[in-house]
């Protein structure tokens, strides 16, 4: 192995409708590690996780996106999905007409098939499916329903966690995954995330609250406002997030 | 002399009579009629198919009829005139030498899609027209499905068969729905129609299998005038499926069937259609006009029918598959997804005529529209006055992708009778652009996406469909939408 790391973000400058959203956000992840994010709202950080996936009506003004040694730009939505990389949504979207259950096994089949592999066996997948939903108290019965279609905001970030848990990826981006959570949701989910934590594998956590972050511990925090990275730390950012607010890194910003 | 016997002298006698009729065209052997109508044509289509005289009668004064009429205008299709007497009119079926050997020679291009569907070897053979004493797993396969419905007392035929086996029958119900003046093109097939399927389900007999077209695909060519016929007794139920997921080509442009549904009391008819005639090029060149003619007639109390229908191809789909509720408690229901891709223009919908009291009736149109189509729903809803409590439930949903499209709802309701209970709901969305990237990110590839969306559109009426259709349906779904986005 090299020593590249496995995301690589290099000044990158990105605009919606001419409006300059990210100006020159760097970040490098190696494996192993997980970061977390944290910023005022509308500070960029859906954004840049929408960048990542490779989401169209954005324009990339400069800098760039490694992935894997990769240039992202080169790779469109599915193919950064299938190389490995997965969003987790702040806000999940419904498809009327297509039960959790097919939805999932669409994507994993999806991912099989680009890599030449063939369909999982419909036993083996069912078996799969339930044991992970288990693990994160996703009710059974919530399969069967169309996928994210009345969910409760709970439960959309549960089954958001349950497509992360099955489609095993190498980065996983989580866009305020703990929001919206009871305690005890919080708690599964973290645990769902832990358990994926691996060498092989890179998080990045974007979050409000230090709450998630005391379950899952960060190797790196960053604090983002209006489009770029004011401080990078260890978890001990949050705190002083938690405690102080985002006041005192933006007055050292303009100082 | 024995009464069979004798009916073969009878027939070569009126040929002898009928050969002598045609002026300008003398060979009954011939295996294609030149182009063109006119009673000669007819004539010998009668002759060819050996039909009773009073066959013959219907098919005239069916034609008198048309000469007199004139092409709707009122459906939202456009299309060049049509010379129809610059078409032919009767052409036997393809004899087993001009037929592909083995799939070795069949076009691998249409192969592949056959594949992509998911539609087993021995079945694929008999759609891509594999000669017929090659395909031998299908046809035993028929043979056993033959006797199992004769035990029964089912009867499942050729037109042309059952019109010498059972000519009573065919006598007491043809036009009894679809009567030979009806319309245009109803009128059209009535006077040159060359085959199509019959079926008959005796009283209390429930039918112990699908019906399809499939399995006697090989014994008649139902060319372009396709004429159906089935009739469920009392107390009997069908379910019957025409058509296929498979894509057809055809060298006749138009196509005008007329199917008539009879269910007696309490009698149930299910009929599904997948219907994949080639659409044409992207331009919308070169494809099939699909103008059909389907009616039920719900004609015994507590009697039902239901219409499903999967329309992905043809250039031109106009087509209004209607039931009339004549028996008091009857039910009639039509169960739609009409997908227009590219240049493709469809003007379909029902009819629920509400005669009998307590008739019900449901309507669910799931109307897809992607490229430069046209796609309208056209509805009408009439209850009479003696239809005292009448039902209907009307929902039209219409889904676009695209912005090059047009998608249309024009139902019409006609109430005669105050006690009638009638919703309508309509509603038309967009293929998302955040739905698209929700799958896309879970690494479902562009197009699946597609097909994955607006099959969960079409769920409630995929779901009407019987099994062995549905798995097929899914992936035509998909298909008939490839290159409608970017
Ligand atoms: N499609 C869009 N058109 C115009 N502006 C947009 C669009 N999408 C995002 N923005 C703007 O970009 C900025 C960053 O938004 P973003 O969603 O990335 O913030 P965020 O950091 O995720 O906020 P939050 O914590 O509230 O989720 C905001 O000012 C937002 O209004
Ligand atoms: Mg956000």
């Amino acid at each position: 192995m090299n020593a590249a790391p496995l995301l690589q973000i290099e000044n990158l400058h990105a605009e919606i409708d001419g409006k300059a959203i990210l100006r020159g956000v760097d970040l490098a992840i190696e494996r192993g590690q997980v970061h977390a994010i944290m910023g005022p709202n509308g500070s960029g950080k859906s954004t840049l996780a929408y960048i990542l996936a490779g989401k169209d009506g954005y324009d990339i003004t400069s800098g760039r996106i490694l992935f894997k040694g990769e240039d992202l730009a080169d790779m469109d939505v599915e193919t950064r999905a299938r190389a490995g990389l997965f969003l987790g949504f702040q806000y999940p979207v419904a498809i009327e007409g297509i039960a959790t259950i097919s939805f999932l096994k669409e994507a994993v089949n999806a991912r099989r098939a680009a890599s030449g592999k063939d369909k999982l066996d419909a036993v083996e997948f069912l078996k799969q499916v339930r044991s992970l939903a288990s693990q994160l108290s996703f009710d059974e019965s919530m399969l069967k329903r169309y996928i994210n279609l009345g969910f409760s905001g709970g439960e959309k970030k549960r089954a958001e966690i349950l497509q992360m848990l099955l489609l095993e990826p190498v980065l996983a981006v989580l866009d305020e995954t703990d929001s919206g959570l009871d305690v005890d949701a919080l708690k599964t989910v973290a645990t769902g995330i832990e358990s994926l934590r691996s060498p092989e594998r890179a998080m990045l956590l974007i979050t409000h609250y230090q709450r998630l972050l005391q379950h899952v511990r960060p190797d790196r925090v960053h604090i983002m406002a209006k489009g770029s990275i004011l401080r990078s730390g260890g978890p001990e950012l949050a705190q002083k997030v938690e405690d102080g607010g985002y006041a005192e890194f933006q007055q050292a910003a303009q100082a | 002399m024995p009464p069979l016997a004798q009916q073969t002298v009878d027939t070569v006698e009126r040929l002898r009579d009928e050969r002598k009729k045609y002026d300008f065209f003398t060979d009954i052997e011939s295996d294609k009629a030149p182009k063109g109508l006119n009673e000669d044509i007819i004539r010998f289509i009668s002759a060819k198919k050996q039909e009773p005289e009073w066959l013959l009668e219907w098919r005239m004064r069916a034609y008198q009829r048309w000469l007199k009429m004139s092409e709707p205008d009122w459906a939202r299709v456009a299309h060049p005139p049509i010379d129809y007497q610059d078409l032919y009119y009767y052409a036997a079926p393809k004899s087993n030498a001009d037929r592909p050997k083995s799939l070795d020679e069949v076009d691998p291009e249409l192969l592949r899609t056959y594949e992509k569907l998911g539609i087993p070897l021995a079945e694929q053979e008999i759609l891509a027209g594999v000669a017929v004493d090659a395909v031998f797993d299908s046809v035993s396969v028929a043979t056993t499905f033959k006797e199992k419905l004769r035990e029964v007392g089912v009867i499942f035929s050729s037109f042309s068969e059952a019109v010498q086996e059972h000519p009573e029958l065919v006598r007491r119900y043809l036009g009894s729905v679809v009567p030979y003046s009806d319309n245009f093109f109803a009128t059209l097939n009535s006077a040159v129609f060359t085959d199509g399927s019959f079926v008959y389900i005796p009283e209390g007999v429930r039918c112990p299998m699908e019906l399809s077209t499939y399995f006697r695909i090989n014994e008649a060519n139902t060319g372009q005038f396709e004429r159906t016929l089935i009739i469920a007794e009392k107390d009997s139920y069908v379910s019957y499926l025409e058509g296929c997921t498979a894509p057809q080509r055809d060298e006749n442009q138009l196509h005008a069937a007329v199917v008539e549904l009879v269910a007696l009391e309490n009698a149930e008819i299910k009929y599904s259609t997948v219907q994949n005639w080639y659409p044409g090029d992207a331009e919308g060149k070169g494809g099939i006009y699909n103008f059909v003619t389907k009616r039920g007639d719900c004609r015994g109390d507590r009697s039902k029918i239901s219409w499903t229908q999967v329309e992905t191809g043809s250039a031109i789909t106009w087509k209004y598959p209607s039931c009339i509720l004549r028996g008091d408690d009857s039910v009639g229901e039509f169960y739609s997804i009409a997908i227009a891709n590219n240049r493709q223009q469809i003007d379909s919908g029902t009819k629920m005529l509400h005669l009998g009291k307590n008739t019900s009736s449901r309507v669910i149109s799931k109307g897809i529209s992607a490229g430069r189509s046209s796609n309208c729903y056209r509805g009408l809803v009439s209850i009479h006055p003696k239809a005292e409590s009448a039902r209907n439930f009307t929902q039209c949903d219409s889904l676009l992708i695209g912005d090059a499209t047009s998608a249309h709802t024009t139902p019409y309701i006609e109430s005669k009778n105050p006690s009638a209970l009638l919703e309508h709901e309509a509603t038309t969305s967009r293929v998302s652009e955040e739905q698209l990237f929700y799958c896309r990110q879970r690494g479902i590839g562009e197009e699946e996406a597609v097909a994955l969306i607006v099959n969960g559109f079409c769920r409630e009426v995929l779901q009407k469909l019987p099994m062995e259709f549905a798995v097929e349906a899914q992936q035509l779904v998909g298909i008939s939408l490839e290159g409608s986005i970017g």
